[in-house]
């Protein structure tokens, strides 16, 4: 098949005749002449006084180079790691995070200190020798309880546990609360999950110390970022630090921030004059890198007896963990985005964060997003279950139907026609049909659900108008486009991929801009070295910010082969027509230079009077608007009578991202969001003892679903262009996640509501689900 | 303390001294440099480790390497060696991978399922695959992979072909 326009194609992704072969390059899979290995010992409590700390039996265990603590790295370190605004820049108080504990470990897997070895096994037998002298204290777990005055204190020496209490007042609340005929409340559990790539964190750290200089390769989304914090906490020129991310076994938010152990393993290089590397394994990665959600929200709703919604009022109770996460507060954004795809009278927020004796939470999968839909969608459910109201007619008399709408708090969706695909959804489900027969069925004692999910996302992140003053940072996104001299094209980018195909999608924009062959462009990301600062990928930001970023780089290199190719052709540049790749003056399409030979002219002699060699461009794109895709999912549960297990009959996916640029990908990033929703709503959750122990840390306990446990999607889309950026797109990462747990709650709820059920909360385990029918029963 | 193996990995034999204690994927990674067998977790249940021992599926952090003395092994380098598998060339048509992290392990354990069996139905996939786990994918496109793959080996001329691009 020939693909002569390469946007909108499913083109096979680039990237993967390497990863399908083995010949991919992950972290573990680098070596380097004279590379030494780091083990980390960590804090086994949650919360303990350390009382001494004897490392001579590992200092002289077989292999060992060093063993490294505080004071060593106090030395080499000028600080610990920088917190993000993100919306909350009045934080109640922002501890300070050294990359090891001191004299005080305040969260299971906390580090203490690190033995370096001639090999990893050497290293991990020396880190069995270190004892450390704990005095074990209470852990504070309970939010509730934490919030209170005169609790028990997280760490020693702070006021008390609370991170930070914003307000958000989105409208008059309370004359929207007045109006009211019906007020529902509820509280709503968002559980704490963890990302869980396959392949955990690392890096390798290589300082040279003839001339200062460190290369860091590590497993990140945001090496540019990794850069910054690291040349500033070891007191180095950014220009002596190169940052170079290979490639990334999944990351899902969770390789957004830098870790103490990118911090740990440069200062090592730095004391020990080798290259050190340091692989994290999966029992660290459930304790050591942030999770996700741990939240609380109690809510409450204003509506009129017609269905109409009135106010929305919630409490975000977020558990931070021992420290802040970098971009922890980013997760109040829930609070913005919490009235969906519908309109309100007024939206009022208020967000408190609270330090517990866990790991620190941060950004996963949708980061605030979804934890705003299930809330908004779980609202909108109960509203209707008040009224005896179908959930689709609730919907649709709310919906948002004018764009662009500023919501609540100014923040304005782009474009969107949600009743078309709510539409589109209930049509490929036969709702009716599905309604009859959950009647039938609930007739013979059987409990058939149907959830909807219908929402909207901010993505896009974003426009330094919004960003600069909530995250302290223009998060804006960089490109370089350079043709060479014999036409081929390099392409360099802020961004950096892991598993969403961004060489593959970036080139289809580049070949199509420039009218240059697909194979011509390579796309290179991941070295600080090679590209300009970028802001790196998360967000849904690539495409929608990093894609236009490119396109515009593409643009000025067509202009400017237009300026030459006047001169070439003979003609004036009003004249001269771009078309796929040919210049032509018009009318003349028979004598044309193409891109190509323009660049072989472009470096030579003879250039237009003014213009410099060289045919390439860079651009910082900072874009107008956010981006708002949405959409609508249903999902049709069966739950066992006798067991409470929950089984997906259906799950049907109508989502709008605007244009596409590969319909492969996009559908691709929508199967895993959706699972990852689904996993949170079902299996997952991230429990503790009283202690503070957690009980889920093995793979064994901690039940990320298999193929055996995941449904079929059944996805389709429709399409309203972004007006925010010239290729009309949004962004399709953390849809699926954003829409899913509340389709498959507001199903479960369905089924569950000739019980008089009107609530569930996640995971809805079986013993969950059956405990709660038979308590209704009784 | 070292014992000396013999091991015939991907058609070639070769001799090492190892550890008693190595696991087999750390020889296969450090030892034999083939980074294509991954290590997704410490308890045997992600599968991305998965290789073939004697033609059979096993995950290679659950045996020491002394284990396979005397014994053939195949990973994925060995997989597609000549040409691709059509496993291989399924996943990639198919987008059967995102970040590709767990995909030889899935594409090892389906290699095992289609020599046992070349018309599995959904069932025996999924019973084939379920000690693997994706997290990009959703399995969505992972089951996909493996039906196009046993639709190809059916009728090869409908082998699953790259699009053309570029033209």
């Amino acid at each position: 098949m020939a693909v002569t326009t390469m946007i909108g194609a499913s083109i096979q992704r680039r990237e993967d005749p390497r990863l399908v072969t083995g010949h991919g390059a992950y972290i573990d899979d680098l070596t380097r002449p004279q590379m030494v290995h780091m083990t980390v010992v960590r804090s086994p409590f949650a919360h303990a006084a350390i009382r001494g700390l004897d490392v001579a039996a590992a200092r002289s265990a077989p292999g060992v180079v060093a063993v490294l603590t505080a004071a060593d790295f106090r030395a080499v370190i000028g600080g610990g790691i920088p917190v993000a605004n993100a919306f909350v820049p009045d934080k109640a108080q922002v501890p300070d995070q050294f990359h090891v504990a001191e004299s005080e470990a305040i969260y299971q897997g906390e580090a203490i200190a690190v033995v370096i070895a001639s090999s990893s096994y050497a290293a991990a037998d020396a880190a069995e020798l270190v004892r450390i002298d704990f005095d074990p204290l209470p852990a504070v777990m309970d939010v509730d309880k934490a919030i209170q005055p005169g609790s028990p204190l997280v760490a020693s020496g702070r006021p008390d546990n609370i991170g930070w209490d914003a307000v958000f007042p989105g409208g008059d609340i309370d004359a929207a609360f007045t109006e009211a005929d019906v007020v529902v409340k509820e509280r709503i559990h968002q559980q704490r999950v963890l990302p869980v790539p396959m392949e955990g964190r690392g890096c390798i750290a290589e300082f040279d110390n003839y001339d200062n200089r460190l290369t860091l390769w590590t497993s990140t989304q945001v090496p540019h970022f990794v850069r910054l914090f690291l040349s500033t906490a070891l007191g180095m020129a950014e220009s002596q630090v190169r940052v170079i991310a290979p490639h990334v076994g999944g990351a899902f938010g969770s390789k957004i921030r830098p870790y103490p152990e990118e911090y740990l393993a440069s200062a090592a290089s730095k004391l020990l004059g080798r290259p050190v590397k340091w692989i994290e394994d999966r029992s660290e990665n459930l304790v050591a890198t942030t999770h996700g959600r741990g939240q609380v929200y109690d809510i409450e709703v204003a509506a009129k007896r017609d269905g109409t919604l009135l106010g929305l009022k919630l409490t975000q109770i977020l558990d931070i963990g021992a420290y802040h996460g970098v971009f922890s507060a980013f997760q109040v954004v829930a609070c913005l985005v919490a009235g969906g795809p519908y309109t309100w009278k007024a939206v009022h927020g208020r967000s408190i964060g609270v330090f517990t004796n866990r790991t620190s939470t941060d950004p996963y999968r949708g980061a605030g997003r979804p934890e705003a839909t299930h809330l908004c969608e779980r609202a909108v459910d109960l509203v209707a279950r008040e009224l005896n109201m179908d959930p689709v007619e609730v919907r649709r008399k709310n919906f948002v139907k004018e764009f662009p709408h500023p919501n609540n708090f100014g923040l304005v969706y782009d474009s969107g026609d949600y009743d078309k695909t709510l539409n589109r959804a209930l049509e490929i489900v036969d709702y009716p049909a599905l309604r009859r027969r959950q009647e039938e069925l609930r007739a013979q004692g059987r409990y058939l659900g149907v959830g909807l999910s219908t929402y909207v996302e901010i993505c896009g992140i974003g426009p330094s108008a919004a960003t600069a003053p909530a995250a302290g940072v223009a998060l804006v996104e960089s490109s370089m486009v350079r043709v060479h001299p014999t036409g081929s094209v390099t392409v360099t980018v802020g961004t950096h991929a892991h598993g969403q195909g961004h060489d593959t999608t970036f080139a289809q924009i580049v070949a199509d801009t420039l009218g240059v062959p697909y194979d011509t462009v390579e796309i290179r990301h991941g070295d600080t070295n090679e590209s300009p600062f970028g802001y790196g990928t998360y967000g849904s930001r690539s495409l929608a910010v990093g894609g236009i970023s490119i396109l515009k780089s593409c643009q000025k290199v067509v202009d400017k082969a237009r300026h030459l190719a006047a001169h070439v052709l003979e003609a004036a540049e009003e004249d001269v027509v771009h078309d796929a790749g040919r210049y032509h003056v018009k009318g003349s399409p028979e004598t044309a230079k193409t891109i190509g030979e323009l660049a072989f002219a472009a470096y030579g002699a003879g250039l237009p009077e003014g213009m410099e060699q060289g045919l390439e461009a860079v651009t910082y794109f900072d874009p107008p608007n956010f981006v708002w895709p949405f959409g609508a999912h249903i999902c049709v549960v069966e739950i066992d009578a006798e067991t409470g297990n929950v089984a997906i009959e259906r799950y049907v996916a109508v989502d709008d991202c605007g244009n596409v640029i590969n319909p492969m990908i996009v559908d691709g990033q929508i199967h895993g969001g959706i699972a990852q929703g689904i996993a949170q709503a079902l299996y997952e959750e991230v429990r503790y003892d009283e202690s503070g122990l957690m009980l889920t840390g093995t793979f064994l306990d901690y039940l990320v679903p298999t193929i055996a446990e995941m449904p079929h999607f059944e996805t389709e889309r429709t399409v309203t262009p972004s007006p925010t950026n010239e290729l009309g797109v949004k962004g399709i990462g953390e849809a699926g996640t954003i829409a899913s747990s509340a389709a498959v709650i507001n199903a479960i709820v369905d089924a569950l509501s000739p019980l008089g059920i009107r609530h569930v909360d996640m995971p809805a385990r079986p013993d969950r689900i059956w405990k709660m029918m038979q308590e209704a029963k009784a | 303390m070292t014992r000396s193996i013999t091991v015939t990995i991907n058609g070639t034999e070769r001799r090492d001294e190892v550890e008693p204690r190595l696991l087999l994927v750390h020889y296969l990674r450090e030892n034999c440099g083939l980074t294509g067998t991954h290590v997704g977790c410490d308890t045997s249940q992600c599968g991305a480790c998965t290789v073939h021992l004697d033609g059979r599926a096993v995950k290679s952090c659950s045996l020491f390497a002394v284990q396979v003395d005397g014994r053939s092994l195949t990973t994925i380098e060995g997989l597609g060696a000549t040409e691709m598998h059509p496993l291989q060339k399924a996943f990639w048509s198919e987008h059967g991978l995102q970040c590709g992290f767990c995909t030889p392990g899935f594409i090892m354990a389906a290699a095992q399922l289609l020599a046992d069996n070349p018309e599995p139905t959904d069932e025996d996939i999924v019973k084939a695959l379920e000690g693997n786990l994706c997290r990009c994918t959703g399995y969505e496109n992972i089951m996909r992979s493996v039906r196009s793959a046993v639709k190809a080996a059916r009728t090869p001329a409908a082998a699953a072909e790259p699009v053309q691009v570029g033209g």
